[in-house]
């Protein structure tokens, strides 16, 4: 058996090193470090509670939108205000825009590039990915990143400029907008919609979401015409390499829910683990017996916690803490959220193979056919010169918790405020659950258990399998510790 | 097919762009460059992308052998575009961020990579001057390239001179545009930056020598003080909402962001990303600090007692039209489009 020491990962968002022991040939064991350390918690305490709104965005360019809904919540809670109906559609869109131009991100720049590999240069499908997908020089490139920045035209319109806007206020949207401006954010959609179809999928979204289980997606799989669309070239590398094979974790999903509407979230709120679980906020903790944290024995509620950097803390591996619910190792992202919502393809899959490297990629494409049909209903929907923000004044003494769902998963804030001032602000996002050290019971987080079993082939020094099982988290690492 | 021109003077070069103390927000931000988009942008100016953390194949041991190469001068390096700040805790060990991988702090590559360099670029506010990361108590001890807030100095000091005989060039913004790096980056190649292109505080002068308040869409409100004073009113919102376009240096309303965008059109104050110390303000970001009813911070290089007898004229002066829609979220007295003669 050895120890190997790999890092950094590019393509994802931040700095990351993995330790692997690997022994005949598979990863035996795992532990993840998360190596940047910045203190926004610390920051923010004593801070104005409104200027939580300036701060929290800046802890994250990718999830930037995520932090600032969060933090909205979180004061809009201790406030006790709610949004006018446009607020909550405006705040919907806008945050539907950074999720979806994550998506984006992370299947074109991020996660595809890898299958361009030297090391997969015998495979059949090899030529026909690397033009496509090459990191820098592929064409997919340089028709990705247009599409994308059209795409954000909408945060030009409804949120300022992205990222880092303060648009998302508490009681709604600092930004009413025209008819005319309604027109032009519908128009946008279309055209993603249409890059959608055309590149993406190369079928309607329609046919996309009707996919109803793992049987139909094979099925439509076998009539596309080969190299028709990048879903269908990513179901091809996919199959050849088995990824749904690769990078299971605890198969313990959680989603906090996504998208205010009259009737509900877009994206319900639960748990799922071979079925439906109870979900309470309340039993969320924080373990820090594996951080560089100064700690004391028991997990703490992030009402509660404390964050004191210790970079000689006993035992300690790592500045991210470990959050458990209800003591448990549990997995967020667009495959969490899909399963707990109940899509029929999605809960197919998981039942058949788990989470893992595959199907958390096709959970993310079908986020995205879903969230965008969905934004085209929330546009609609919007009354121009009906009110967009409501205004209370910040009680002196308040506590409040903002729930989310960032694109990688679920994003929790929880401030406390006394004599006007932030006496402490709690910060879990998505990649501290996914990339969570070990617990006081030495159980390992959700990437340190996909990663057990990974291969690891001949004289690979940076194993390719590795890689793929932690973009396929789609980890955002400033977020992580922020 | 033949090599195509590019739009530089010295034939290729190499950039490398390393992020550290920052939110990495800068970089989605340039991934946004439109025509046109940031590879074909990077493409014309003939800059080979050595390696960028969103963008690049390499990743762990192919990366560092990049690196190495470059301390040793087996691979020139022409640009080193550092992004987020340098983190220099606790206590001046820089183990708040250790390159993955490698076991070194960060700071320590960022140095050995910054004397072998032609230029050096601080992309973003933290990059320069510390920005957000050194807010509150700078609990990482985070400090900008050259400058630790206004001071001069900062990580590698106040003499610190790049292979190209320039101090860092400080592309300051929270974030940066995209347009303000591709940009500076094209300058650069043609050849045409120098020392004269940066300000005072090593801006480019491209986009420092503006105010946000040109070309802000509620001038008018300004001139007559016709004041917003909750978010999403359509007054203007230097005299209670804490906004700083007065005095902000940059076009981000000449020069929109994502189409058609910028802090003040999406409703909210400018906050002064581009200036250092930006992150403490003093109070609270969204509301006006005043001193008997008066903005305490008025634009820079006006006399005060001439900004408050103008105001108070301008004041008395306030069409209804303006007064009544500075505190409503859409027009709700529109423009007389009779002329004087009709009426």
């Amino acid at each position: 058996m050895s120890r190997r020491i790999v890092g950094p990962f590019n393509r994802v968002e931040g700095d990351l090193e993995v330790h692997l022991d690997i022994g005949d040939g598979v990863v035996e064991d795992a532990w993840v470090v998360s190596p940047l350390y910045r203190g926004f918690e610390q920051i923010l305490h004593g801070k104005n509670p409104g200027d939580a709104l300036v701060y929290t965005p800046r802890i994250c360019g990718i999830c930037s939108v995520s932090q600032s809904v969060a933090t909205a919540a979180a004061l809009a809670d201790a406030q006790n205000i709610d949004m006018p109906l446009n607020g909550e559609l405006a705040i919907n869109l806008i945050l539907a825009n950074e999720n979806i131009a994550d998506h984006l991100t992370h299947f074109y720049l991020f996660f595809m590039p890898d299958f361009a590999r030297d090391i997969y240069r015998n495979e059949p499908w090899y030529e026909q990915i690397t033009l496509r997908f090459k990191a820098v020089t592929g064409t997919a490139v340089k028709q990705a990143l247009p599409a994308r920045s059209d795409w954000l035209h909408i945060m030009g319109i409804l949120a300022g400029k992205w990222p880092h806007s303060l648009a998302i206020q508490p009681g709604g949207s600092s930004r009413a907008i025209e008819g005319q401006e309604q027109a032009r954010i519908l128009s946008i959609i279309y055209a993603f919609r249409t890059f959608l179809e055309d590149v993406l999928f190369g079928d309607s979204l329609e046919n996309i979401l009707s996919i109803a289980s793992a049987a139909e997606l094979d099925n439509w799989l076998e009539k596309q015409a080969p190299d028709h669309s990048d879903f269908e070239r990513f179901l091809n590398v996919s199959r050849g390499l088995k990824l749904e094979k690769l990078g299971r974790a605890s198969d313990l999903f959680m989603s906090y829910g996504v998208y205010r509407q009259a009737e509900g979230n877009l994206f319900k709120r639960g748990v799922w683990h071979h079925g439906e679980q109870p979900f309470e906020p309340e039993n969320i903790s924080e373990d820090l017996s594996h951080s560089w944290m100064k700690h004391g024995n028991t997990p703490r509620h992030p009402y509660e916690g404390i964050t004191v950097p210790d970079p000689d803390a006993r035992d300690g591996y790592t500045w991210c803490k470990a959050p458990r619910l209800d003591g448990a190792v549990v997995e967020v992202g667009a495959l969490a959220r899909q399963v707990v919502d109940g899509s029929p393809l999605i809960r197919d899959l998981v039942q058949q193979s788990g989470g893992n490297v595959c199907n958390r990629v096709i959970a993310r494409l079908l986020e995205i056919a879903s969230v965008v049909d969905a934004m085209s209903q929330w546009a609609h929907m919007l009354r121009p010169r009906d009110a967009f923000c409501h205004q209370v004044k910040m009680p002196d003494e308040a506590q409040g918790c903002g729930l989310t769902e960032a694109a990688r998963g679920s994003l929790g804030h929880w401030v406390r405020i006394k004599k006007g001032r932030i006496l402490n602000y709690q910060i879990i996002a998505p990649t501290t659950w996914n990339f969570s050290p070990r617990d006081q019971n030495g159980v390992s987080g959700a990437l340190e258990q996909a990663l057990v079993g990974a291969p690891v082939r001949d004289g690979e020094k940076d194993p390719v399998a590795v890689q793929h099982i932690v973009r396929s988290f789609d980890p955002c690492m400033v977020c992580t510790v922020h | 097919m033949p090599e195509k021109t590019h739009n530089c003077r010295d034939g290729k070069l190499n950039l490398l762009w390393l992020q550290s103390g920052g939110c990495g927000g800068c970089t989605l931000s340039l991934l946004c460059a439109e025509s046109p988009d940031l590879v074909t942008a990077l493409e014309s100016a003939g800059i080979n992308l050595l390696w960028h953390p969103s963008l690049s194949e390499a990743s762990a041991v192919e990366f560092q052998d990049i690196l190495e190469r470059v301390i040793k001068g087996e691979i020139p390096l022409d640009l080193l575009c550092l992004e987020g700040s340098v983190v220099t805790g606790p206590q001046g060990t820089g183990k708040f961020h250790i390159l993955a991988g490698t076991g070194k702090p960060m700071m320590d590559w960022i140095r050995a990579l910054s004397a072998v360099a032609r230029h050096v670029i601080a992309v973003g506010t933290c990059a320069t001057y510390g920005g957000i990361t050194a807010a509150g108590d700078n609990p990482s001890e985070a400090t900008g390239l050259q400058y630790d807030g206004h001071s001069k100095g900062g990580f590698l000091g106040e003499d610190f001179i790049a292979g190209s005989g320039m101090p860092v060039i400080n592309i300051a913004g929270c974030p940066t545009h995209p347009n303000w790096v591709t940009e500076t980056l094209a300058q650069i190649a043609l050849g045409g930056f120098t020392e004269t292109e940066m300000d005072e505080l090593g801006r480019p002068r491209s986009y420092a020598d503006h105010l946000v308040h040109y070309g802000c869409p509620r001038n008018e409100y300004y001139e007559y003080k016709a004041s917003a004073e909750e978010p999403s009113d359509l007054g203007c919102m230097m005299e209670n909402m804490g906004c700083l376009g007065t005095q902000a240096h940059a076009d981000c309303n000449t020069r929109l962001w994502n189409g058609e965008g910028s802090c003040l059109r999406g409703g909210y104050a400018c906050v002064n990303c581009t200036a250092p110390g930006f992150e403490e303000p003093g109070h609270a970001f969204a509301e006006t600090p005043k001193v008997a009813g008066i903005p305490v911070g008025l634009p820079t290089d006006m006399p005060k007692a001439w900004f408050v007898a103008l105001a108070s004229l301008s004041k008395a002066a306030t069409p209804r039209r303006l007064k009544e829609n500075a505190v409503a979220d859409h027009i709700v007295v529109q423009l007389d489009t009779r002329t004087k003669e009709s009426k």
